[in-house]
């Protein structure tokens, strides 16, 4: 039986940040990513977050804050309610989810 | 615009990326290793959870020449006899250096333990347990390269394209994901590593960076293709209910290990109707569940979600909980209890044998330009086996390194590319479209015309359906970039990955078209069987035109094994 999540997800350069939400229907069992995912492909492509992997929590690229506590967003699962998606707060913000993780001898 | 000089520019930081930049280093030359994800993180490599296949004969007496002859049989005639060669010869001591690096192979007894997997005639395969020979093999080879202070790592760096000086490889232009700048990278030779092309399909095993970029990055620079029409479906992927942390291609080691029963929809045993009893005891081959499973479910007797019930709930727990060690929690975590469920499971795209034609020395047809790991094709033939892919991405890796360094040093510092690279630079500048359509949704109908018309079972109708509707997407995609390439500029990253993985749809398209026969992993439902006549490689280029042509070519053999043989 699908349900819906309601995100408010920050989203914007540094400076300009602001929230933005988003209905998200689900199945149940299915990921914050898989979510965010959806709202790419059905709402907002530009909307940016960073991941690779999707399903083997190999990449840990996904990194981001629910409710204010880091997760990792393929193996946090949508709920049927209010979630606020935020980018990590302790590193450097991009746009939108995406922060700068790479370690500081990979960088450019 | 950054510009950055080194002498081997290395395009993939997976495993092949990373040997070739030990072996770089090993040979004197400095590298630059860039990734568009994290350094050893975003492609097939650190995913990888089963085995590696080498002869090191740790198990039962072994040579390189017996993991061969079963490697040319699963190609079914048209391995490049050379590169499989040096798979199989070479891995064997890639297979030691990791093992010299503790990457902690599973051992007992004073020996390596080796496994048997399908298609090979002994037991073979090392591994890392539980599940973990991926993530082990990358931390391993990223520990090494960070000990080289010739190897420079940069991170979110995507290649566009090869540049070009009087025909051969002078550098690459890429793009900074962070910032949106264009990136120069200076370099007298370059190594494409960047893995293969599942991301094509909707239900596949790849991550966000495997659309095929190498293919089309050599493409454009006026290398060849080999044997694109050949992707290998894994036709037990997980399917329902939706598994989180775990790879869709998990249930296989369970399967070697405890059988497992598969079933249709209406929970009865099905594959005996396709010529195969399997009876819970894994005897089925990877191309004959693939078909059995997608027949059954053609006929309408498919599980719910579209596939076929896989079933452990005959085995006693304590089995169970032997066999799967903690994987059982982490199946909890997820609601799964399998002696209660049944899981649902179908075929996905798994790895891609076709790709970038190299020589032994792993260079390209275009002068400087070198290849390794899945990107390369022709060493597998028409089907690949199991744990052949790593051993392919590390062998492949460190051969192309040194001859790259080597080639680097000959030739010597390349100076400014930037005139090299107008054309790409233009386009990295455009000013973005604004009635674009939404991108994300263009990938994802991409996705699904590819596994619904060029899938594990193919007729002429759904292909050329498919060549229509893709040469129609190229029209919809345009010249234009859409976003305006700004830090971190999701929808115009999408244009550049729809632009490489139209181009090698399309590649892979018309190679399976013109295949008139199945063969491996190549299966035309209008076609059965193999024929002869077609023991040819296809080659595919793209023509001046912006056109992909195809050529019929003779296989390579090695005439030295044919004579041991
Ligand atoms: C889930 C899974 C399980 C597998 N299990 C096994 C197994 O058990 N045994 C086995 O032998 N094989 C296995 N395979 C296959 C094997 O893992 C791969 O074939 C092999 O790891 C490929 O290595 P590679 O270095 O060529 O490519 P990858 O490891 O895929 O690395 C390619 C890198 O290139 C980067 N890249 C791509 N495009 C660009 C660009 N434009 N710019 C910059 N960087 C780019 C990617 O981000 C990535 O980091 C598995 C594959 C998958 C997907
Ligand atoms: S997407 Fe790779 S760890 Fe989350």
């Amino acid at each position: 039986m699908s349900q819906t999540a309601r995100l408010t997800v920050q989203r914007g350069a540094p400076g300009q940040a602001h929230a933005e939400r988003y209905d998200v229907p689900f199945e149940p069992g299915q990921s914050v990513l898989d979510g965010l995912r959806w709202i790419r492909a059905h709402r907002d492509p530009s909307l940016a977050f960073r991941f690779s992997c999707i399903n083997a929590n190999a990449c840990k690229e996904c990194m981001m804050l629910l409710d204010g506590k880091v997760i990792y967003a393929c193996t946090e699962r949508l709920t049927d309610g209010e979630m606020r998606i935020e980018p990590l707060g302790n590193k450097a913000l991009i746009r939108d989810l995406v922060t700068e993780i790479a370690p500081p001898d990979e960088r450019l | 615009m950054i510009h950055l000089e080194t002498d081997v520019a290395i395009i993939g930081a997976g495993g092949a990326g990373m040997a070739a930049a030990i072996a770089a280093s090993e040979a004197g030359s400095r590298s630059i290793l860039l990734d568009r994800s994290l350094i050893g993180r975003g492609g097939a490599t650190v995913m990888a959870q089963m085995t590696v296949a080498a002869a090191v004969g740790e198990q039962t007496e072994d040579h390189w020449t017996h993991h061969l002859k079963d490697t040319l049989a699963a190609g079914r005639g048209l391995c490049d006899e050379r590169l499989a060669r040096l798979l199989c010869e070479e891995g064997v001591a890639a297979i030691r250096k990791l093992q010299e690096w503790k990457v902690g192979w599973a051992a007992e007894d004073g020996h390596l333990k080796q496994v048997q997997a399908p298609g090979h005639d002994r037991p073979r395969c090392v591994y890392v347990d539980f599940l973990n020979t991926g993530p082990a093999v990358s931390k391993t080879l990223r520990t090494q390269v960070i000990r080289h202070d010739l190897i420079r790592r940069v991170g979110d760096l995507y290649a566009l394209d090869i540049v070009l000086r009087d025909g051969a490889a002078v550098g690459v232009l890429a793009v900074h994901l962070h910032t949106g700048e264009p990136v120069l990278v200076a370099a007298p030779s370059v190594v494409i590593a960047t893995g293969g092309l599942t991301r094509l399909y909707r239900r596949n095993s790849a991550s966000l960076n495997m659309g095929g970029d190498g293919y089309a990055l050599a493409l454009r620079a006026g290398a060849s293709l080999i044997d694109m029409e050949f992707v290998q479906f894994f036709p037990i992927g997980h399917l329902a209910p939706r598994l989180i942390g775990m790879d869709p291609i998990m249930w296989d080691p369970f399967r070697y290990k405890l059988g497992g029963r598969l079933l249709n929809g209406n929970r009865e045993e099905f594959t005996q109707k396709y010529g195969v009893a399997d009876g819970g005891r894994y005897q089925i081959t990877r191309d004959q569940a693939t078909y059995a499973i997608t027949k059954e479910v053609e006929a309408g007797r498919g599980s719910p979600a579209g596939g076929a019930y896989l079933s452990f709930e005959h085995v006693p727990e304590a089995e169970l909980r032997k066999a799967f060690g903690p994987i059982i929690d982490k199946l909890a975590k997820n609601g799964i209890d399998l002696t209660k469920t049944a899981i649902e499971v179908a075929p996905i795209a798994h790895y891609h044998m076709g790709g970038v034609r190299v020589g032994t020395d792993m260079e390209t047809e275009v002068a400087n330009l070198y290849c390794a790991g899945e990107a390369v094709g022709g060493a597998n033939g028409a089907n690949r086996l199991s744990g052949n892919a790593i051993t392919e991405a590390l062998a492949f890796g460190f051969v192309a390194g040194r001859n790259a360094a080597v080639r680097a040093q000959a030739a010597g510092a390349v100076g400014d590319i930037a005139a090299d690279a107008a054309e790409g630079l233009a386009m990295l500048q455009a000013k973005g479209r604004p009635d674009a359509p939404n991108s994300a949704a263009l990938i994802a109908a991409l996705q699904d015309l590819m596994q619904d018309y060029v899938g594990p079972f193919r007729t002429q109708e759904k292909l050329t359906h498919a060549l229509a509707a893709l040469r129609r997407m190229r029209g919809e995609l345009g010249d234009t970039p859409f976003g305006t390439g700004a830090a971190y500029d999701a929808e115009r990253l999408d244009w550049y990955d729809l632009r490489t993985m139209l181009t090698v749809a399309e590649a892979v398209t018309m190679a399976a078209i013109a295949r008139t026969e199945s063969r491996g992993a190549h299966q035309r439902e209008d076609f059965p069987g193999q024929d002869a006549e077609w023991e040819v490689n296809q080659v595919i280029r793209l023509a001046g035109t912006g056109e992909l042509t195809l050529e019929r070519r003779p296989v390579i053999r090695e005439p030295e094994l044919e004579a041991a043989s």
